[in-house]
């Protein structure tokens, strides 16, 4: 075997996996309601396709994807839709649109729901029309719809599925353990996905820390081919579930920066969106449930529950034996890349892969530590996947200055608070990266639309002094005949004369 | 002398007075410089509003006035101070903040039609800089919004009062000025 290929740095850090895969996956009953958020994680909005009132079945579309970056929704319980309004969300300042759906009680299916037939001699093309009908996003954290992910693999010809099962984060597991209990689903998945990409080669990516789930998707992968369909063992360091390091970590290419993985030759997905897939091939059911792992000292049974979409958090809480100590913070996703939320009233999205109830010690006892200057120490730069130096882009960040933060990669900076979490001055560097990030889309944009008002300015005022010459034109020529009319009315006048 | 050197002197030189004068007259229609460079680079820190209030009719023929000499840096209201500070480092002078006189600096905006009191008069197309503005004589009006810059030159002549300005789309709102020198 060759040597492994690796990404840069990366750190090894604690784990605190153990505290939740101890338990198997609690199956948790429909609540009475639920909140979808229109936004599942993406940062795009799905379009509302029913009205308040309106009675849904299970399955039913209420939000449709208008574009490629959104993801359809479906009601994951039957019942009456009792409100499309502004509610506590996973969203940047805590509230977002959500559709509620209070539910019935009964297990009416919609009628859409059906088998998918003939699948292995469906046209790719429709296949990948399907999944996206189908609502399917990635469930590793992104929610990206997958249908667009497929349909720019497939233009750029990739020729290898590479399946994210690294699940790097510190506290998460529901993909270990999903792997676990489901690796024939991931697989099935996985063999879906590759004939809809047309892939010749497909590789399950597992980190070395999870050897019950390597054993089941060995088990799963008997008998198959292993040039068409193998695991890959990579090294437990963190980010290495990261899209590109991943794809680093595999192929031993790295993906330039600008430009995709797909671009690259490589379509990087979940295993448990493949096993969304495989549901959905199996049963016709679109995405209405995730695993989600729900952990952190602040809870008294850390376990891994399969919930419906837009069950309330508190909810899932109560699964995990209910709040305990002093929870200092309720975080979707990890302690390294998770988002804070301000209420635990928020439903589960797409997006939701943990929810950690976190105590003070779980967060490095960072409270009340103040921020102090930059020494120049380079931990950060020495620990940062990307290979970004960014003690040189906070500075850059801190004057503002839109064109260094570009030439230092403030892009290419996949936000794994690494350099947030060795800095021994506790700069917020990731999220001060965030927002030049965010400064920089909007200078783009402003810079785009100053030079199409700048474009349609110059036209006008061309068309102005065409307009004025024209003008000029007709009256200069009614004065020169009005003159000649003149001359010779004078001439008439001189020859009676 | 030897007739044939002669000629073929002749020769060399009408061929190389041949290429010469091509080459130039290639250059000459080819490779001329900007008209002015400076108001290119003054008018590329302007935020192309064009919407007057620096008391020029557009962002290019007030670059042309700094470049002259004619007018202060400080007169561009949706700019703001970073415009005016840009401005400065352009032009190696003192940095100063924008001038409250020529008008404040707002958050990013778009017009908006109320389309159920157009009366299709037509008075706000050819008022608009950018021609961001649709419409025909008897027929409702409505604004493209991608293309509006907010510069509010279309409210005076609407006899209904049936244009006002929203919020820009959610990238650029919230934001006070819709442009930064990059």
């Amino acid at each position: 075997m060759p040597a492994r290929p690796e990404f840069p740095a990366g750190l090894a850090l604690d784990a605190h996996k153990q505290q939740a895969t101890g338990l198997p996956i609690v199956e948790l009953a429909p609540p009475a309601q639920v909140v979808l958020a229109l936004d599942q994680g993406s940062g795009s909005t799905a379009q509302p396709v029913v009205a308040v009132g309106a009675r849904v079945a299970i399955g039913t579309l209420v939000a449709r994807a208008e574009d490629a970056t959104a993801a359809a929704i479906h009601a994951p319980i039957a019942g009456i839709v009792i409100a499309i309004e502004s509610r506590a969300a996973a969203a940047e300042g805590g509230h977002g649109v959500c559709i509620v759906i209070e539910g019935d009680g009964t297990a009416t299916l919609d009628a859409s729901i059906r088998p998918v037939p003939d699948l292995g001699t469906l046209d790719p093309a429709e296949l990948v029309h399907r999944l996206r009908d189908a609502g399917i996003a990635g469930l590793g954290g992104a929610a990206f719809p997958t249908a667009t992910k497929l349909a720019a693999a497939r233009a750029s010809g990739a020729q290898l599925l590479l399946l994210n099962g690294a699940e790097c984060e510190p506290w998460i597991c529901c993909d270990d353990l999903l792997m676990r209990s489901s690796a024939a689903e991931v697989v099935l998945g996985a063999r879906i996905l590759q004939h809809a990409l047309g892939a010749a080669r497909c590789v399950i990516a597992v980190e070395d820390d999870k050897p019950e789930a390597i054993a089941a998707l060995r088990a799963a992968l008997d008998g198959w081919d292993e040039a068409a369909l193998s695991v890959a063992v990579v090294p437990a360091v963190y980010p290495q579930g990261a899209e590109r390091q991943l794809v680093t970590a595999v192929t031993g290419s790295e993906v330039p920066s600008g430009s995709l993985p797909a671009q690259a030759g490589v379509l990087c997905q979940n295993v448990a969106t493949a096993a969304a897939v495989a549901r959905w091939a199996r049963d016709g059911a679109p995405t209405m449930a995730r695993i989600v792992t729900v952990t952190g000292s602040g809870v008294a049974r850390p376990c891994n529950v399969r919930a419906l979409l837009g069950t309330p958090l508190a909810a899932l809480i109560d699964a995990a034996g209910g709040y305990q100590g002093k929870p200092l913070r309720l975080i979707a996703g990890g302690s390294m890349t998770g988002r804070a939320l301000a209420s635990d009233e928020v439903g589960l999205t797409k997006a939701m892969n943990c929810i950690l109830v976190a105590t003070s010690e779980d967060l490095g006892g960072s409270r009340g530590r103040r921020e102090m200057p930059c020494i120049r120490c380079g931990d950060c730069a020495a620990v940062c996947p990307a290979g970004l130096l960014p003690q040189m882009l906070h500075r850059a960040t801190l004057a503002d200055d839109l064109q260094s933060m570009r030439r230092l990669g403030a892009h290419d900076c996949i936000d794994c608070g690494l350099c947030d979490y060795v800095c021994p001055s506790q700069i917020p560097l990731a999220s001060r990266f965030r927002a030049a990030r965010q400064t920089l889309r909007i200078a783009d944009e402003s810079a785009r639309r100053a030079n199409a008002a700048k474009a349609s300015y110059e036209r006008r005022e061309q068309r102005q002094r065409a307009a004025a010459a024209a003008e000029q034109l007709a009256l200069d020529t009614v004065r020169s005949r009005a003159g000649q009319d003149r001359e010779a009315a004078a001439g008439r006048v001189g020859g009676t004369d | 002398m030897n007739p044939q050197a002669i000629g073929a002197a002749v020769a060399v030189a009408a061929v190389l007075a041949t290429v010469i004068g091509l080459a130039l007259g290639w250059a000459a229609a080819r490779l001329v410089p900007d008209a002015d460079p400076l108001v290119a680079r003054i008018d590329a820190l302007l935020p192309q509003t064009q919407c007057g209030q620096c008391q020029f009719p557009g962002c290019r023929p007030y670059a042309l006035a700094i470049a002259r000499g004619e007018a202060d840096i400080d007169r561009c209201p949706p700019g703001g101070d970073a415009t005016a500070r840009a401005l400065a480092a352009l032009l190696d002078r003192p940095a100063r903040p924008a001038n409250p006189a020529y008008g404040v600096s707002k958050l990013a905006q778009v017009a908006w039609i109320d389309e159920e009191r157009c009366i299709g008069c037509a008075r706000c197309l050819p008022a608009c800089p950018v021609d961001a503005i649709v419409g025909a004589a008897r027929q409702t009006h409505t604004v493209i919004a991608d293309q509006c810059t907010g510069c509010e030159l279309c409210l005076p002549p609407c006899p209904v009062d049936c244009i006002e300005l929203r919020p820009a789309p959610a990238l650029l709102a919230g934001r006070y000025s819709m442009h930064r020198a990059a």
